[in-house]
Order: structure tokens, then C-alpha cells, then sequence
């Protein structure tokens, strides 16, 4: 690696200097020129996401990777398909959330909260293209401390704040249980560098049973990330808690985030460990699936079901890891791209219902269809994608999930996945039979939601469609991130 | 081609054209859109004709095959494609004869949203169309979850009382047994490297060593779809909520997407477990025949008669589809066909009755006859025809059936048959007894006595039905013709499968 500066470098790291530039932006238009609470209500979702867009659209034609990819910045960063279909992905939910954003009354006013959204999506970016333990911790760092502020935004809500503070000392602890575990890595191998770890770790030499406990130990933090059981238990009260955009964002993005990391340090660093850890993450996929769905048959808030089935889509996506396939990494990602519109769109809604009628529980939406046609069709369409009904996007991400395990002779895990998504199957229906079959609470009432929100949801659906039945340019992008992850 | 278009792909997504013009359409303006669905499901019906047209009923093969590549996974292709044989295109052509019928009958019943009543039954052609012509496993899966949905919310929003308890019942029930298809279906397309029905065929001895686990797989699916007794029970739920159109299509169509599926996949994918399985699916075939026929006689609910009668009638279907003979399989096609039409036809009449008088106890009808003879004069050929009676329909199939069965190797013995007459013998009394209740006798409920006779739409509904329970009654060559060639490729198959594991 030489000292100077290459064209490549820079290359490398151009969405993250975009959003940094945009935060910076945002936060000087925020205090300079947008005065008015009402300008900035109606302004700042705007340039958010516009900015983001651009960066996305630059992006594309200047940084997008070619080959096999590089190590850039002194073994720091691995620019790769894998990290830029990773950034896309992050950024199309940042940019989205803060159209959703618009619509929430507290959030809309907030340069800062926007800036935050910006910060931690760089660090998501970042996330995702880390070759290095140390540059992966601080990334994990630097996108979880404006999650902690964004879940506790609502500083006058005490149940906002909660879920901040709740946020804040689950990721610290599992981020400090992480954090031993690459001590223990350096420790033992002498390197940080991911791409490094598989010869040192093959190289052997290794105490008995110390990479069983490394591995664990990272996997505490991942698992937190992807909000995976057992380390599920913040997110029904910080989805619930903090304000529905952020919880959106948490569930989709910050989540992609997770498993972007999961799949390059399983399938680089440990990928002589493989006959190790598909058990531990089966095991860990079988618990998430039956938490998640027992228990969101037993939500009265929309919110918490959705946290709850959240957990659930963790243990599927999980199923796609544990088959240690390029068809099960491929899955993984198509499943995150399809789950991310999916549930943007059903928190997107759930934002609109909730700043009109003032509640979260699940009654509060009876009657929607007749309150308005169009919403209720779009929850239908959200709600049959989270629960696997063709033609909607979610039908394709379980199907290839599924396949990926099938592949890999693990029968087993694909009947718990298949018994888990008739119960999942279940408790969708039952939010849909109060959407369609109650009678509605209140009169009629139109929902005069912003354009910004209402493009956004736009978006989303469009994307449950198309995701659903027009396969080829999503397939392409993950089969591109699968082969720059699977170069081994 | 028409219009420059393959017949396969028009007939399957014509009826979404529909529901985009209806989408459109303003939800206050219900005659629109009742003519919109009307239109679009005759022309459908139309472009079915055209495709039997083209269809060459002497070739047992797959023909008008449509096929282009959708997506490779794994380097392993999911092909759209469409074909149709001698075992669907009736399948095919009673779909589209039903659902004008039955959206013609929905007139005057479905007078709330009407708008989201037809968005939700033109998709639902179009999923059933897709079932019956999709030879791509996975495509196949897809149009038979598509299904759920529209059916869901037919069931859940006009239907009765306990409609919504009904509606989730269905979804779960079929939910369940389709997802361990799905996974029978990727570990058998894995294992081949492609989700084509053919290729499947060819290679079927790459799967032939956990066929029988691949077979109860599939057959959990279909056998709750038909349903075959002890997995029943969703059904006279389903139909007793249902409005009036919903049940047509739920019996007439629905339902014999089970059959077909135990044509097209399980008995040519997994012949040996077929074979091996035969018998056990005979019994229950007969005891859901006896099952049914002994809870109709019980019933006061004129519309769970009809119901619990269908079970039996399908324990006929599968008496001959699991005979695994030439004549049990090609009554058990026509059978399908049959009771498509005379239980469709009589959800109909109970429907007509209803929206008179709002009720379905047989205790408050009584000299029907007298005040409507129109309506009398129909029910009772339907009846008869349900019945089995000589020169109707449901006779030709029943006795193709039970010749079937008792000619059988497989089953290898006579009680099967004989048990199944038994059924004959109830449907009879069980149907006899229920016309006898409701139209017979004096005119005993005094409301019954300002009964208006049907009109004229309301005639035309039932006609068409009743001309064709006539025609297969009368002369079934032609329909036999249709179905015959594909079954003896079928038979032979299975047959061959039969030769090569005694030997």
C-alpha cells in the first residue's frame, strides 16, 4: 500500500463524504436560512432525501466498483459490489425515512434529526464495507449513537425516552461483549484486518474451544444489530417508544446494517469455522422465529406486533446465513431489499394512522379501507408481503431463503420456517381483519397526508410490486454483492 | 395466436384487464362496473373457446405451450410457462363458463361495494385460470397462493355471520398444507436443476428415492384443497359464510384444483407412491363419501347440505382418480366437471331462495313449488342431476367412477366400489328429502306465499348449466374425447412405474 493519495481512495468513500457534506448542509440551511418552523417542516424531508438521491445517482457513476474489489485506505475499507449494493440499500431507506419523517409532527421542524439520520446511515456505509475490526467498531459506533438520540427524540415522551435509554445500554453492553470478542481475536492472531483472519485462523495454533468463544462473542453484538433472539429484548419497547419513522428506519436499514456485517465476517474471516457457527446461527434463526411470532400473536399494538414480527423476519433472513451457500448469501441480501420496502411502507402507514387518531393499538385501524380505499390496499399489500403471499415481495425473498436451505440439506430448518410462517400468516390476517372486516371506530375521515409521505409510500409499493414479480434487476444487484463476498 | 397474442397468456390475464378498468372506475358507479366484470369474464369465456378451438383433442400431450425464461436462481431456471392437456383444458373452460354465471348471479345480492366484489372476483379467475395452465412448479405455487387472497376477502367482507371466522379458517387451513408443497417443490427443483413439469417428469428418478415423503407433501396440499375426509372441516365453514357467487366458485372451481393436482403432480411425479399409497387414499375417498352423504341427511341448513354433499361427491373423484384405471381417472375428470355444474347451479338456487326470504332453514320453506314453478322445475333437474339420475350428468361420472374402481388392480378389491354406491344411494335420499322439505307439500309459512318466480337474468343463469348437465348426460363423447388421450399417457405411467416394481 503506498502513502499517496489514489483516485481509488477517494473513490471509495464518495456516498460517505456526500452524506457528511449533506449533514453539514442541512444543519447550516437549519440554522441560517430556514426560520420558519413551517419552512422547515416542509423543506428539510425534502432535501434530505433529494440530497441522498443524488449521492445514490453519483454514486452509481462514479463509485461503483468493478471486479473483484480492492482494499482501500490502508487495509481499512474493502471497496466492493457487496458494500456499494449494502450503501444503495441503506441509503434508499434513509432517504425514504425522511420523506416519512415529514409526516410526523415532532420530527418535521428538526434539522438535527435529520443530520442524525445522514450520520448514521454513514455509519451503516461504513458498516458495510469495513475490511478492518477496528474501522467495523467505530462504524457500529458511529451509527448507534444517533440511533440512541433518534429512539429518544421525543424528550417530553417518557416512553421515548425510555426506549432511548433501553437502546443505549443494550447496545453498549453487547457492543462491549463484541468488543472482547475482537480483543480476543487480535489477541490470538495478531491481526484485525477481516481479510487476514481466515489464514491466521486456518494457520491453526488456536487454543481449543477459543474461536468457539470468539465467535460467540461477536456474534452478541451482531445479534443485537439484527435484533435476533436472544438479543431481541429492546426492540419491542424501542420500536414501540420511539417515534414510528425511527422505529421504520431501526427496522429496516439499521438491520440490513447487521447482517451486512454478519455475512462478510462469517463468510471472510471465520470461513473455516463454517461447521460451527451454521449451528449456532440455525439455532439462533429457530429462536427468533418462535419468539417472534408466539409472541406478536399476543401484541395489541400495532407497533410492538410489527417490532415482534421483526424479530421473526431476523430468524428467517438467518436461515439464508445459516445455509453457508452463495445461494444463501444471495437470499439474505435479496430478503433485506425486499423486506426493507415492505416494512417502510407498513411503518409509513402506521405513522400516518397513528398521527390521526392519536393510538398505536391495532384497533385503532378498523375500519381503514372505508376511512380510505387506497390505505387499506396498501396495508394489505405490505402486510401479504411481510407474510409471504405471491405476488408481493416477500413471497420471492422466503422462497429463495428457503431454497438456499433446502440446498444445503437443511431440511429441518426450512419445516420451522415454513410452521412459523403460517403463524405469521395468522396474526397478518388478524391486522388485516380489523382493517377490512371492522366496523371503523369513528366516522369517516379523510387523510389528507403530505406529499412527501405520500410519494414515499409510493415508492415503497411500487417496490413490493415490482420486487414481487420483476425479478431480474434486484436478483442482479445481490448476485453481484454475493460473488464480491464470495471470493473464497 | 389472437390478436397477435399466445391464447394461454390472453385467456389467463384477461380478467386483470378487468380489474384495472374497474380499479379506475368510480365506486358509485355499480352498473358500470357489474357490466365491466361481466364483459371482461364473456370475453374470457370467448378466448377459452378460441383456445379449444386450437386444442387437438387427439394428442394426450401438453399443447399451445407458451415458455420464456422469468429468472435463473442457482443457475437452476423458473420458467412462465403455460401448457394445457386433455386433464385441465376442462378445467380451464369450466372456470371461464362459471364466472360469468356466477357474477351474473351477484346482480341484485351484492349491492354493498360493489366495486371491491368484482376487483376481488376477476383476479380470482385469473389465479384459478393460472392454476389450471402453469406447468413451472414454482409459477404454479404462485398462482395457487394468489387464489387465497381475493377468495379471503370474498368470504370475509360480503359473506354471513361468522364470515370473518370462516374467511381465516380457509386462509390457514390451505396456508398450511401449500407451505410443505413449497418445500417438497424446492427440494425436488434443487435436486434437478429445473421447476419445469417436464423436466421434472423426465428426471424423476433423481427424486424417486424420498418420493413418498414428497408425495404426502403434496397431497397434504391438494387433500385439504378437495378436501378429503378427516381435513373437511374448513370447508362447510367457508361455504355457509360465503356469499352466494363466492360458493359457485369455491365449489365449482376451487375445490377441483385439489383433483388436478393429484392428476398433474402426484400420480405422474411419484407413481410408485402412488401405487403405494392408493389404497389408503381409497378409503378415505369412501369414507368421506359415507362421511358426507350421512351429515347431509342431518342437515336443517339447506345450503350445509349442499355443502357437506360436496365432500361427498368429492370422495367420488378421488375413489377414481386413486382406482388408477383408465375409466376411474377419466370419470374422475368428468366428475370434477359435474359437480362444478350441478352444485354450482344448486348454490345458486339456495342463493335465489335467500335473497327472497333471507334464511336457509329448510323448516321455513314448504310448497316452493306452488308459489315459484319455474324454480321448482329447475332444482328438480339439478337435483336429479346431483343425484346421479340416468340421462344427467352426475350419472355419466358416478358410473364411470364405480366401473373404475371395481375394475381396479390396485385397489384389488370390490368393497371400495360397494361402500361408494352406498353414497349413491344416500345422495339420493339425502337430495330427495330436501326437495321434498322445501318445494313439496302445502305452502305451510304464510310469507311464502308473495314469492316472486324467478326473473328473467335469474333464468338465464341456471340455463346454460342446465343445458350442459343435459348434454353430458345425454351424449359424453365429445368430453370423454377431450379427456381420454391425456389420461391413457397418464395411466400408461403409472402402469409402467407399476411393472417396474414387481419386477
Amino acid at each position: 500500500m503506498s502513502s499517496a493519495f489514489t483516485p481509488e481512495m477517494w473513490r471509495s468513500i464518495f456516498p460517505e463524504i456526500g452524506l457528511l457534506i449533506l449533514a453539514i448542509v442541512l444543519l447550516v440551511f437549519d440554522l441560517i436560512w430556514l426560520k420558519q418552523p413551517q419552512m422547515r417542516a416542509r423543506w428539510l424531508g425534502w432535501m434530505t432525501s433529494i440530497g441522498i438521491v443524488l449521492i445514490m445517482g453519483i454514486s452509481a457513476g462514479i463509485s461503483m466498483p468493478q471486479g473483484q474489489g480492492s482494499v482501500e485506505w490502508g487495509g481499512m475499507l474493502r471497496f466492493d459490489a457487496a458494500g456499494f449494493v449494502f450503501r444503495m440499500i441503506f441509503m434508499s431507506a434513509a432517504a425514504l425515512t425522511a420523506l416519512f419523517a415529514s409526516q410526523f409532527e415532532a420530527l418535521k421542524k428538526r434539522g438535527e434529526f435529520y443530520a442524525l439520520l445522514l450520520i448514521s446511515t454513514l455509519g451503516m456505509n461504513l458498516m458495510a464495507s469495513a475490511a478492518d475490526l477496528i474501522l467495523l467498531f467505530l462504524a457500529i459506533e458511529t451509527t448507534s449513537l444517533p440511533l440512541y438520540v433518534m429512539a429518544g427524540f421525543l424528550t417530553r415522551d417518557d416512553r421515548s425516552v425510555e426506549a432511548g435509554i433501553k437502546y443505549f445500554l443494550f447496545g453498549a453492553i453487547t457492543s462491549a461483549v463484541m468488543l472482547y470478542g475482537f480483543s480476543l481475536i487480535y489477541g490470538l492472531t495478531g491481526t484485525t484486518q477481516i481479510y487476514e483472519l481466515r489464514s491466521a485462523f486456518q494457520a491453526g495454533n488456536l487454543p481449543v474451544g477459543l474461536a468457539e468463544l470468539v465467535i460467540v462473542l461477536v456474534l452478541v453484538g451482531f445479534g443485537f444489530k439484527i435484533s435476533a433472539a436472544p438479543f431481541h429484548f429492546w426492540a419491542p419497547d424501542v420500536y414501540s417508544g420511539a417515534p414510528t419513522p425511527v422505529a421504520g428506519f431501526l427496522s429496516t436499514a439499521s438491520k440490513a446494517a447487521g447482517f451486512a456485517v454478519l455475512l462478510r465476517v462469517l463468510q471472510i474471516a471465520f470461513a473455516g469455522q463454517g461447521s460451527l457457527w451454521t449451528v449456532l446461527i440455525a439455532v439462533l434463526a429457530t429462536a427468533s422465529m418462535l419468539i417472534g411470532n408466539y409472541l406478536a400473536l399476543a401484541q395489541r399494538s400495532i407497533k410492538r406486533l410489527l417490532a415482534y414480527s421483526s424479530i421473526a423476519h431476523a430468524g428467517y433472513i438467518l436461515i439464508g446465513v445459516a445455509a453457508d451457500s452463495e445461494l444463501g448469501t444471495l437470499s439474505v441480501i435479496y430478503y433485506l431489499i425486499a423486506y426493507l420496502v415492505t416494512n417502510l411502507a407498513a411503518f409509513g402507514i402506521v405513522n400516518l394512522i397513528e398521527s390521526r387518531v392519536g393510538s398505536d393499538e391495532i384497533s385503532a385501524l378498523a375500519g381503514l379501507n372505508r376511512r380510505s380505499a387506497g390505505l387499506g390496499l396498501a396495508m394489505l399489500a405490505a402486510l401479504l408481503s411481510l407474510g409471504g403471499i405471491p405476488p408481493f415481495a416477500g413471497f420471492f425473498a422466503k422462497l429463495l431463503v428457503f431454497a438456499a436451505a433446502v440446498e444445503r440439506g437443511l431440511i429441518w430448518l426450512v419445516l420451522v420456517g415454513v410452521f412459523n410462517a403460517v403463524v405469521g400468516l395468522y396474526y397478518y390476517l388478524n391486522v388485516l381483519k380489523v382493517i377490512y372486516l371492522h366496523p371503523p371506530v369513528e366516522e369517516k375521515e379523510v387523510f389528507p397526508p403530505t406529499p412527501a409521505w405520500r410519494i414515499a409510500l409510493w415508492v415503497c409499493l411500487a417496490g413490493i410490486l415490482l420486487i414481487g414479480f420483476w425479478f431480474a434487476p434486484w436478483y442482479s444487484l445481490a448476485q453481484a454483492a454475493t460473488s464480491a463476498i464470495w471470493i473464497y | 395466436m389472437i390478436f397477435g397474442l399466445h391464447p394461454l397468456l390472453l385467456v389467463t390475464f384477461l380478467p386483470l384487464i378487468g380489474f384495472f378498468i374497474i380499479l379506475f372506475l368510480k365506486a358509485e358507479q355499480k352498473n358500470a362496473i357489474r357490466w365491466t366484470a361481466l364483459l371482461t369474464s364473456l370475453a374470457t369465456f370467448g378466448v377459452s373457446l378460441a383456445m379449444l378451438a386450437l386444442f387437438d383433442p387427439a394428442r394426450g400431450d401438453l399443447q399451445l405451450v407458451y415458455r420464456t425464461s422469468w429468472l435463473r436462481v442457482g443457475g437452476i431456471s423458473i420458467d412462465f410457462y403455460l401448457g394445457v392437456d386433455g386433464l385441465s383444458i376442462l378445467l380451464v373452460m369450466l372456470t371461464t363458463f362459471l364466472t360469468p354465471i356466477a357474477i351474473l348471479s351477484t346482480w341484485s345480492a351484492v349491492e354493498e361495494r360493489v366495486k371491491g366484489f368484482m376487483a376481488f372476483f376477476l383476479l380470482l379467475e385469473t389465479g384459478m385460470i393460472g392454476v389450471f395452465l402453469a406447468l413451472d412448479l414454482v409459477l404454479f405455487y404462485i398462482f395457487w397462493e394468489f387464489t387465497l387472497v381475493p377468495m379471503y376477502f370474498l368470504i370475509g367482507v360480503w359473506g354471513g355471520e361468522r364470515r370473518v371466522y370462516a374467511a381465516v379458517k380457509f386462509f390457514l387451513f390451505t396456508m398450511f398444507g401449500s407451505l410443505l408443497m413449497l418445500l417438497a417443490i424446492l427440494v425436488m427443483g434443487l435436486q434437478v436443476g429445473s421447476f419445469a413439469w417436464n423436466d421434472l417428469l423426465a428426471q424423476r428418478q433423481l427424486f424417486a428415492q424420498t418420493q413418498l415423503w414428497l408425495f404426502l407433501a403434496f397431497a397434504l396440499a391438494f387433500a385439504i384443497k378437495v378436501p378429503m375426509f378427516p381435513l373437511h372441516t374448513w370447508l362447510p365453514d367457508a361455504h355457509v359464510e360465503a356469499p352466494t357467487a363466492g360458493s359457485v366458485i369455491l365449489a365449482g372451481v376451487l375445490l377441483k384444483m385439489g383433483g388436478y393436482g393429484f392428476l398433474r403432480f402426484n400420480l405422474p411425479l411419484f407413481p410408485e407412491a402412488s401405487l403405494q399409497a392408493a389404497p389408503y387414499m381409497a378409503v378415505l375417498a369412501v369414507i368421506g363419501i359415507l362421511y358426507g352423504a350421512a351429515v347431509s341427511l342431518m342437515q336443517k341448513d339447506v345450503k350445509k347440505l349442499v355443502a357437506y354433499s360436496s365432500v361427498s361427491h368429492l370422495g367420488f373423484v378421488m375413489l377414481g382418480i386413486f382406482a388408477l384405471t383408465q375409466q376411474g381417472l377419466a370419470g374422475g375428470v368428468l366428475q370434477m366437471i359435474n359437480h362444478g355444474l350441478s352444485t354450482g347451479a344448486l348454490f345458486l338456487i339456495v342463493g335465489m331462495l335467500y335473497e327472497r326470504r333471507h334464511t336457509r332453514e329448510m323448516s321455513a320453506y314448504g310448497g316452493i313449488w306452488k308459489v315459484m314453478p319455474i324454480l321448482g322445475a329447475l332444482t328438480l333437474i339439478v337435483m336429479l342431476s346431483s343425484a346421479g339420475l340416468p340421462g344427467l350428468n352426475g350419472f355419466v361420472g358416478e358410473f364411470t367412477i364405480l366401473l373404475g374402481a371395481f375394475g381396479s388392480q390396485v385397489l384389488n378389491s370390490p368393497y371400495f366400489a360397494g361402500a361408494a354406491t352406498i353414497g349413491v344411494i344416500l345422495a339420493a335420499v339425502y337430495l330427495l328429502v330436501m326437495f321434498e322439505r322445501v318445494f313439496l307439500g302445502p305452502v305451510r309459512v304464510e310469507a311464502n306465499l308473495s314469492l316472486k318466480d324467478l326473473n328473467a337474468r335469474e333464468v338465464i343463469t341456471l340455463v346454460p348449466l342446465l343445458v350442459l348437465i343435459f348434454w353430458i348426460g345425454l351424449y359424453p363423447a365429445p368430453f370423454f374425447n377431450l379427456i381420454n388421450p391425456s389420461v391413457e399417457r397418464l395411466v400408461s405411467l403409472v402402469q409402467g412405474a407399476a411393472m417396474l416394481a414387481i419386477h
